[in-house]
């Protein structure tokens, strides 16, 4: 199994998703460039804070433009985790709004449980359904998983697989679309099922 | 559904774990990464650490054990103890931690919320109030130093949820340590003042109360004695709240 780099531009701490590597038996490089993304197989990329400053990183630092001709031209499986998911994205509202990576087309929204009486932020542990896919392999339907955010992802079309969650309304908790997969939920700190979530990521096989 | 929370609390005196008796008499329970471990095993919800004595001493509390129990608990993990400054939050969370219990430092400085919230976010801090009677039966925040505080306890929680806290950490000295159940009155008082999650603490001595917490307004239930001292477990509570219809994770 190859390297797999986790990206670190300042959006968060990347520790947490360390240790739950190293805790699955596997290493991992820190990504603070784009260059350093070239000799790594997999890619993952947390983030918590706002869409408009992480927006504008990722054009400042060229992680932009590196990220797509990883994971589109050279086809390297990537998970983005909260804020790296909705980075996937082609566009995000929150803190001024910004472009993000468009490796999955859609955009992100406040959430819209906001209009539906339930408090936003979305915090704590939630369920998940209709997942599938290879993110979910092993893992019971409806399984729950923690979650800290107030934006959501809105996908433009129809995915491969997406993971629900309710939440005032049923709302994106995941995404997978061939190699680009996308958790809102921290896997990283979702115990036994988010380990066994991100043991799938590591070990999947591109077809 | 938002699941109902189960929440060990771990209360360290600078390196090992100990529980108290309505916050005095020590009872001391070894070494806080095996106690972390257990609760890991167990899958818990989430895991609170504090340092009873930090505040106290002008001290915070121990970053190696943060980072130890980090390495090996893949949930939410909730610290506190002396932690005073926004450098002092920041270092607990590269440690490992990903929310902070501020206390004492309130009392003295509540506008450190407003700081703090606005820095790391309103979910990353927990404010906890300790809550004892008075003698003519009213409620009054504990201070820790041992000092007056005279702000009465409806204020004090309206001010930290308008100051930004995320979640408040609600404990009654009384009842701390006893195994006599839940303060229901001061939790369902706290719970409709504030529309923040509340996070009942101080006395659970059975699976029946934590239902009887949530049905009073608590949004989670935390525990120390009952997880320490009693065959109870975690997942005991929350077979007795899912067969009483309430959403948690099992």
């Amino acid at each position: 199994m190859g390297m797999i780099g986790i990206i670190n531009i300042g959006l968060g701490n990347v520790d947490s998703v360390g240790r739950a590597i190293r805790h699955l038996g596997h290493d991992y490089v820190l990504c603070h460039e784009p260059r350093e993304l070239e000799a790594v197989e997999k890619i993952i990329f947390p983030g918590v804070g706002s869409y408009g400053a992480a927006a504008k990183l990722l054009g400042e630092t060229g992680f932009r433009d590196s990220l797509r001709i990883e994971v589109l031209d050279n086809r390297k499986p990537i998970l983005g985790i909260c804020l790296g998911m909705q980075l996937l994205a082609d566009r995000g509202e929150e803190g001024g709004g910004g472009d993000g990576l468009g490796l999955i087309h859609g955009t992100v929204e406040l959430h819209r449980g906001a209009d539906c009486g339930v408090s936003i932020p979305h915090i704590g542990w939630n369920d998940v359904f209709d997942s599938g896919g290879v993110l979910y392999d092993g893992i019971p339907d409806g399984s729950a998983f923690y979650f800290v955010h107030s934006y959501e992802f809105i996908p433009a079309s129809k995915l491969q697989y997406v993971g629900i969650c309710d939440h005032g309304i049923d709302f994106t908790a995941s995404i997978e679309d061939g190699h680009i997969f996308g958790t809102q939920f921290h896997p990283e700190k979702s115990q036994e099922c988010g380990l066994s979530l991100l043991d799938n990521f590591i070990k999947y096989k591109r077809c | 559904m938002l699941k109902h929370r189960v929440i060990p609390i771990v209360l360290l005196d600078g390196y090992s774990v100990l529980k108290t008796i309505q916050f005095s008499t020590r009872r001391n329970l070894g070494n806080p990464i095996t106690v972390a471990r257990i609760y890991n095993t167990r899958n818990v919800d989430e895991l609170v650490l504090l340092d009873i004595d930090a505040s106290k001493y002008g001290e915070k509390i121990d970053e190696f054990t943060i980072s130890e129990v980090a390495s090996e608990c893949f949930m939410p993990l909730t610290v506190g103890g002396g932690l005073r400054t926004c450098e002092d939050i920041s270092s607990v969370l590269a440690k490992g931690a990903d929310k902070v219990v501020l206390n004492t430092v309130l009392l003295d400085k509540p506008e450190f919320v407003a700081e703090s919230s606005q820095q790391f976010g309103a979910q990353c801090i927990v404010a906890s109030v300790d809550v004892r009677k008075s003698g003519d039966g009213r409620y009054e925040v504990y201070s820790h130093a041992g000092r007056d505080f005279d702000t009465p306890l409806l204020d004090w929680i309206m001010e930290l949820e308008e100051l930004g806290a995320g979640e408040l950490l609600l404990n009654s000295v009384e009842n701390d340590g006893l195994m006599t159940g839940y303060d229901l009155n001061l939790i369902h008082m706290v719970a409709e003042t504030v529309s923040i999650p509340v996070v009942a603490a101080g006395g659970l001595s059975s699976p029946s109360d934590a239902v009887s917490a949530v049905d009073n307004g608590a949004a989670a239930v935390a525990a120390a004695s009952v997880f320490h001292f009693t065959d109870i477990t975690p997942d005991d509570l929350k077979l007795e709240m899912k067969s009483s219809g309430l959403p948690v994770r099992i």
